[in-house]
């Protein structure tokens, strides 16, 4: 008997669409929350490495001097505890996930120079290419 | 009497993608013995306390394992708040329990497919797994992980739901129930499962209170156990009572298990409604963990157990989890004496074993 009613849901799923994407031709749908992976806005960042220290996977490296903040992709767990601990609030959860790689990827964003300089409201930000270059 | 072979069986067997060694003592087709060994996939888990601040080790401890990720979370906060004496809000611990409760479902879920595809019934695991992805989607939409949640930190949780949300776990799981319920008439009344299941692992309730086993195991012995009872999360305003099974045997451990899913569908919509306004986590601020205490939860799997030990600093000094496969499996080793060979693999799945869990 009970056969039968799973030979009913069987019957049904096979008039329905798939329960799976096919997926390089259709890409799934991220949820707003989904912990994709992590972005700086490096003109915010101040390098004070509190991320660095609170990172449990110890994916991040912080240099205050070269001013950049590298993120091991393949080590970061997503745990967006940096998130929570940067005090500008310039890490971003990205709700998409980095592309699959076969090499242990490193992201390496560089602050822009002109902010080494001790006044750095007073030179206009627009001007420089502001946003991060990215070092693989 | 027959000869006597000895048949190793894992780290790596079909049947099972946990690595856990037995080597099988038989005689005849039927086991003497069964001499298992584990400590293949040892992490060090609990090494890195020495090494991470309490507050971001529990990102640590919840990759402990991936069906039970909140649960060892929980643990882990449960048993730290209880060392710095921390209050935590009250709708804190009711979105922990829905949490909770969502993953015992997916465990259980999941857990149903293996045991269908043990015995080779593979459109029943297909659609097991299938609808266990409903479950899978809610906690992407509520934590933003579909296996790991980090959501659960020390003084509360991280993230809230909001009524919108709550009210789509609630339709979705109440969704759930009904083809579910197709799945586990299939479980319980089909002529093949059946025979596959019925009479096979005997444990006594003697015998499992003897070898403490815990959990569903426990509880389809007969024995009337669940560390829910012991008034973690809210389980006590839910009005919470275990189900219980007495014959023992792979069947009785399948029938709980489906049991419990309904029951974790029942719990979360209650969960739902009692659910107060509030805060989600109390600041944790001042005083370090000192002292030492020992938090029990119900996992999936059966009562996990969570020793913290504060030295003052923002470094425990020993943490040590003790989770349930660690204890089920004297009971294992007990019925699989005189068992078929053919049924080793039924046996060793119904405890639901989580190799990775135990060697942490
Ligand atoms: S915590 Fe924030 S501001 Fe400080 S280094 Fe990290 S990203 Fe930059
Ligand atoms: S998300 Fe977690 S693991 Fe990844 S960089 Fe941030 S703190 Fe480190």
């Amino acid at each position: 008997m009970a056969s039968f009613k799973l030979g009913r849901m069987v019957m049904r799923s096979l008039f329905k669409k798939p329960a799976t994407l096919m997926y390089p031709v259709i890409q799934r749908e991220w949820q707003e929350r989904t912990r994709g992976h992590i972005e700086n806005e490096i003109d915010e960042c101040i390098f004070c490495g509190i991320c660095q220290k609170k990172c449990p996977a110890n994916a991040l490296t912080v240099d205050k001097i070269s001013k950049s903040w590298t993120i091991a992709r393949m080590q970061c767990i997503q745990c967006s505890c940096c998130i929570e601990v940067c005090p500008k609030k310039c890490l971003k959860n990205m709700n998409i996930y980095t592309s699959p790689s076969t090499e242990k990827v490193v992201d390496r964003y560089v602050g822009s120079p002109q902010e080494s300089k001790p006044v750095p409201k007073a030179a206009p930000e627009e001007e420089n290419e502001a946003v991060g270059e990215k070092v693989l | 009497m027959g000869k006597r072979t000895i048949i190793p069986f894992g780290p790596q067997h079909p049947v099972l993608p946990e690595p856990v060694h037995l080597d099988l003592v038989i005689e005849d087709e039927k086991v003497i013995e069964a001499i298992p060994s584990i400590g293949f996939i040892h992490r060090g888990l609990e090494k890195l306390v020495e090494k991470k601040e309490y507050t971001e080790l529990v990102y640590v401890i919840e990759r402990i394992c991936g069906i039970c990720s909140f649960g060892h979370g929980w643990g882990y906060c449960h048993a730290v708040e209880s060392l710095m004496n921390i209050e935590i809000p009250e709708r804190a611990n009711y979105l922990r329990t829905i949490w909770h409760e969502l993953s015992r479902m997916h465990s259980h879920m999941l857990w149903l497919g293996l045991l269908a595809d043990g015995f080779g019934f593979e459109s029943l695991f297909m659609h097991c797994w299938r609808l266990r992805e409903k479950v899978l989607d809610l906690f992407e939409k509520t934590t933003g992980g579909r296996v790991i949640f980090s959501v659960c930190k020390v003084g509360g949780v991280r993230k809230d739901i909001d009524k919108a949300d709550l009210k789509e776990i609630v339709n979705v799981t109440r969704g759930m129930e009904k083809e579910f319920r197709e799945l586990a008439d299939t479980f319980m009344k089909d002529y093949s499962v059946k025979n596959r299941l019925a009479g096979i692992g005997v444990l006594s309730k003697e015998d499992a209170l003897e070898l403490c086993t815990v959990g569903p195991m426990a509880r389809a012995s007969g024995v009337y156990l669940d560390m829910r009872l012991t008034g973690h999360g809210v389980y006590d305003k839910l009005g919470f009572e275990p189900c219980i099974e007495t014959a023992g045997d792979c069947y009785a451990r399948c029938i709980v298990r489906i049991r419990e899913i309904y029951q974790s569908i029942d719990l979360i919509s209650k969960a739902a409604e009692m659910i107060p306004d509030g805060e989600i986590a109390v600041p944790v601020k001042g005083n370090l963990p000192k002292g030492e205490f020992i938090a029990r939860l119900e996992q999936p799997r059966g009562e996990c157990f969570y020793y913290a030990k504060g030295a003052d600093s923002k470094f425990l000094e020993r943490f040590r989890v003790r989770t349930p496969t660690n204890i089920n499996l004297p009971a294992l080793v007990k019925i699989l004496q005189g068992c078929d060979l053919a049924d080793v693999p039924m046996l060793i799945l119904t405890i639901d074993p989580c190799i990775s869990c135990t060697e942490r």
